[in-house]
């Protein structure tokens, strides 16, 4: 690990004052250490954000406020959280470890980086960790990788599942940086990679997250996270979809889909759910609606396997919602 | 003769691959409670241009009840603390990236992996290590489980295993078989110890 310097801060002012190019703020460190470790990050200076007072998870309203310093495991298990957003407690329990889930932070889990293996891996090009240097992906070991918004420079997914479900339930954050805070969709937080794959998110230079803000709904009731993947815990998605359903009268009135494993971002599957709106629930309109998912998918040698698990999966998170009412 | 060898340390090759020096001989050098602060690593010739990381300033930590104030170079993992300045070798080194669950101690009573978190950045925290388990010379039950349920084979990642059982245990999760298995997947066993393992925090749970 390279040396750098670490400085405490006490107030979310001095977390922002002490912010600049070659900084980084340090929550969890799950994700940032490791990379340090692998020299993949190379901050060299830290500001150790724990003592800010961001870990608040509360009701406003209708509304859901997630602190951007709240445990995983504390929001995963938070009552209001079970009992209003079980996909957001559902989605974070799916994800990393007991001991990681006590570490990491809400703000860190959306910011986290890509799991693809050639962004640690510095014997090989990535475009991602070098900008320019090209993608290793592309035409190696790519079965774990992006079928949608892919570039010719990268084909990483993002991996965390919480996003997947907060850009299904149209989540807001909230940032503030030298020029004072602002609010906007979870869903704009994540850059398609393009050219730029380098430049993952939408933060401004010193900006901090303050929290995550989720909009009450119909959400508590028929709404599932599903995720497949290679083992039954501890591993990151193949493909997972986030699906939340309010059916009255016999057909289907609105509906939240979001999918991960899949997008080079959290990917909402509007499409899809204007498709379901005003139709009868059931399999074969779930099926014939899951195909438009795959609008633009761009398999790669090893992933051919997600234009077919991708609908299957939508399929059966749409069908677990009914089971979970 | 101290069973002190890292299974794998990525820190100190990197430090020999920079300047010749390791972390491990300027311990052996110095002995015992070591401060490893930046002035022995200045002589290791650093290819960076970074100027050496400044020690954060003394941080106190609680280690099985145990108060110790330490000058700590930034860069250092609770584990390699842990093992290494206060010799507590019982918490094992696997992975270094937190995907195996050897190094998992209790930080303020939660389950954590020490590798995945800066030692500096743990002020005041109260530590529990697979060394501090034992009262007056008596096994803890999850220990007295694992030894009845032979929940090891190798007992690497035993250490580890245990203090997150004693975490799954206390966190509620520890109610079936199936659910066991679930929250204990943070902890890899090469050996494949499971039916053991799992047996033996069903039946601390029990206990408890």
């Amino acid at each position: 690990m390279l040396p750098f310097t670490l400085e405490k801060v006490t107030s979310v002012q001095d977390a922002i004052a002490a912010a600049s190019s070659g900084r980084r703020f340090i929550a969890g460190g799950t994700t940032l250490i490791d990379l340090m470790r692998e020299e993949v990050e190379q901050p060299d200076h830290l500001i150790d954000i724990n003592m800010l007072p961001l870990s608040e998870i509360r009701i406003d309203g209708s509304d859901l406020v997630i602190g951007a310093l709240a445990r995983m495991a504390d929001v995963a298990a938070h009552p209001d959280v079970q009992r209003l957003h079980p996909l957001i407690a559902e989605s974070l329990i799916e994800g990393a470890s007991p001991q990681l889930r006590n570490m990491a932070s809400i703000g860190g889990n959306l910011l986290q980086r890509v799991r693809c293996p050639y962004f640690r891996m510095h014997d090989a090009p990535c475009n991602k960790r070098t900008p320019n240097s090209g993608c290793a992906a592309i035409d190696g070991l790519n079965a774990g990788h992006a079928i949608l918004g892919t570039s010719n420079h990268c084909i990483a997914t993002h991996p965390s599942d919480l996003a997947v479900v907060l850009v299904a339930l149209d989540a807001t954050m909230l940032v503030r940086g030298p020029r004072g805070e602002r609010s906007f969709p979870v869903e704009e937080l994540f850059r398609l990679p393009g050219d730029t794959p380098h430049l993952e998110h939408t933060l401004l230079p010193g900006e901090l997250i303050l929290a995550v803000r989720v909009p009450g709904g119909f959400y508590s009731r028929r709404a599932r996270y599903l995720k497949v993947r290679d083992r039954a815990s501890y591993e990151f998605a193949l493909v997972s979809a986030a699906a939340a359903l309010d059916v009255g009268d016999g057909v289907i009135r609105q509906v939240r889909l979001a999918v991960g494993g899949v997008g080079t971002r959290p990917w909402r599957l509007r499409t899809v759910e204007e498709a379901l709106i005003g139709k009868a629930p059931d399999r074969k309109i779930f099926e014939t609606a899951a195909r438009l998912a795959l609008e633009g998918a761009r398999p790669l040698s090893g992933n051919h396997y997600k234009l077919e698990l991708l609908p299957r999966t939508i399929v059966r998170a749409l069908e677990m919602t009914g089971e979970a009412a | 003769m101290k069973n002190d060898e890292p299974f794998t340390d990525g820190a100190v090759e990197t430090e020999e691959r920079r300047g010749g020096l390791s972390r491990r001989s300027i311990l052996l050098t110095i002995g015992g409670v070591a401060t490893l602060a930046a002035a022995p690593e200045a002589a290791a010739q650093p290819i960076s241009e970074r100027p050496l990381a400044a020690s954060t300033g003394p941080v106190r930590l609680v280690v099985n009840g145990r108060q110790h104030e330490l000058d700590l170079d930034p860069r250092r993992s609770l584990l390699d603390v842990l093992r290494e300045t206060l010799d507590l070798t019982g918490t094992k080194k696997g992975c270094n990236q937190g995907a195996c669950g050897a190094c998992t101690v209790l930080l303020n009573g939660r389950r954590i992996v020490s590798c995945l978190t800066l030692a500096a950045m743990h002020e005041g925290a109260e530590i529990k290590t697979i060394e501090g388990l034992e009262t007056n010379g008596e096994l803890h039950p999850l220990q007295t489980a694992f030894v009845e349920h032979d929940g090891l084979q190798c007992g690497f990642c035993t250490p580890g295993q245990i203090i997150s059982g004693i975490g799954c245990i206390a966190e509620g999760h520890a109610g079936t078989l199936d659910e066991i298995s679930f929250w204990m997947s943070g902890n890899i066993c090469r050996c494949g110890a499971y039916p053991g393992i799992v047996a033996a925090v069903a039946d601390a749970a029990k206990r408890a």
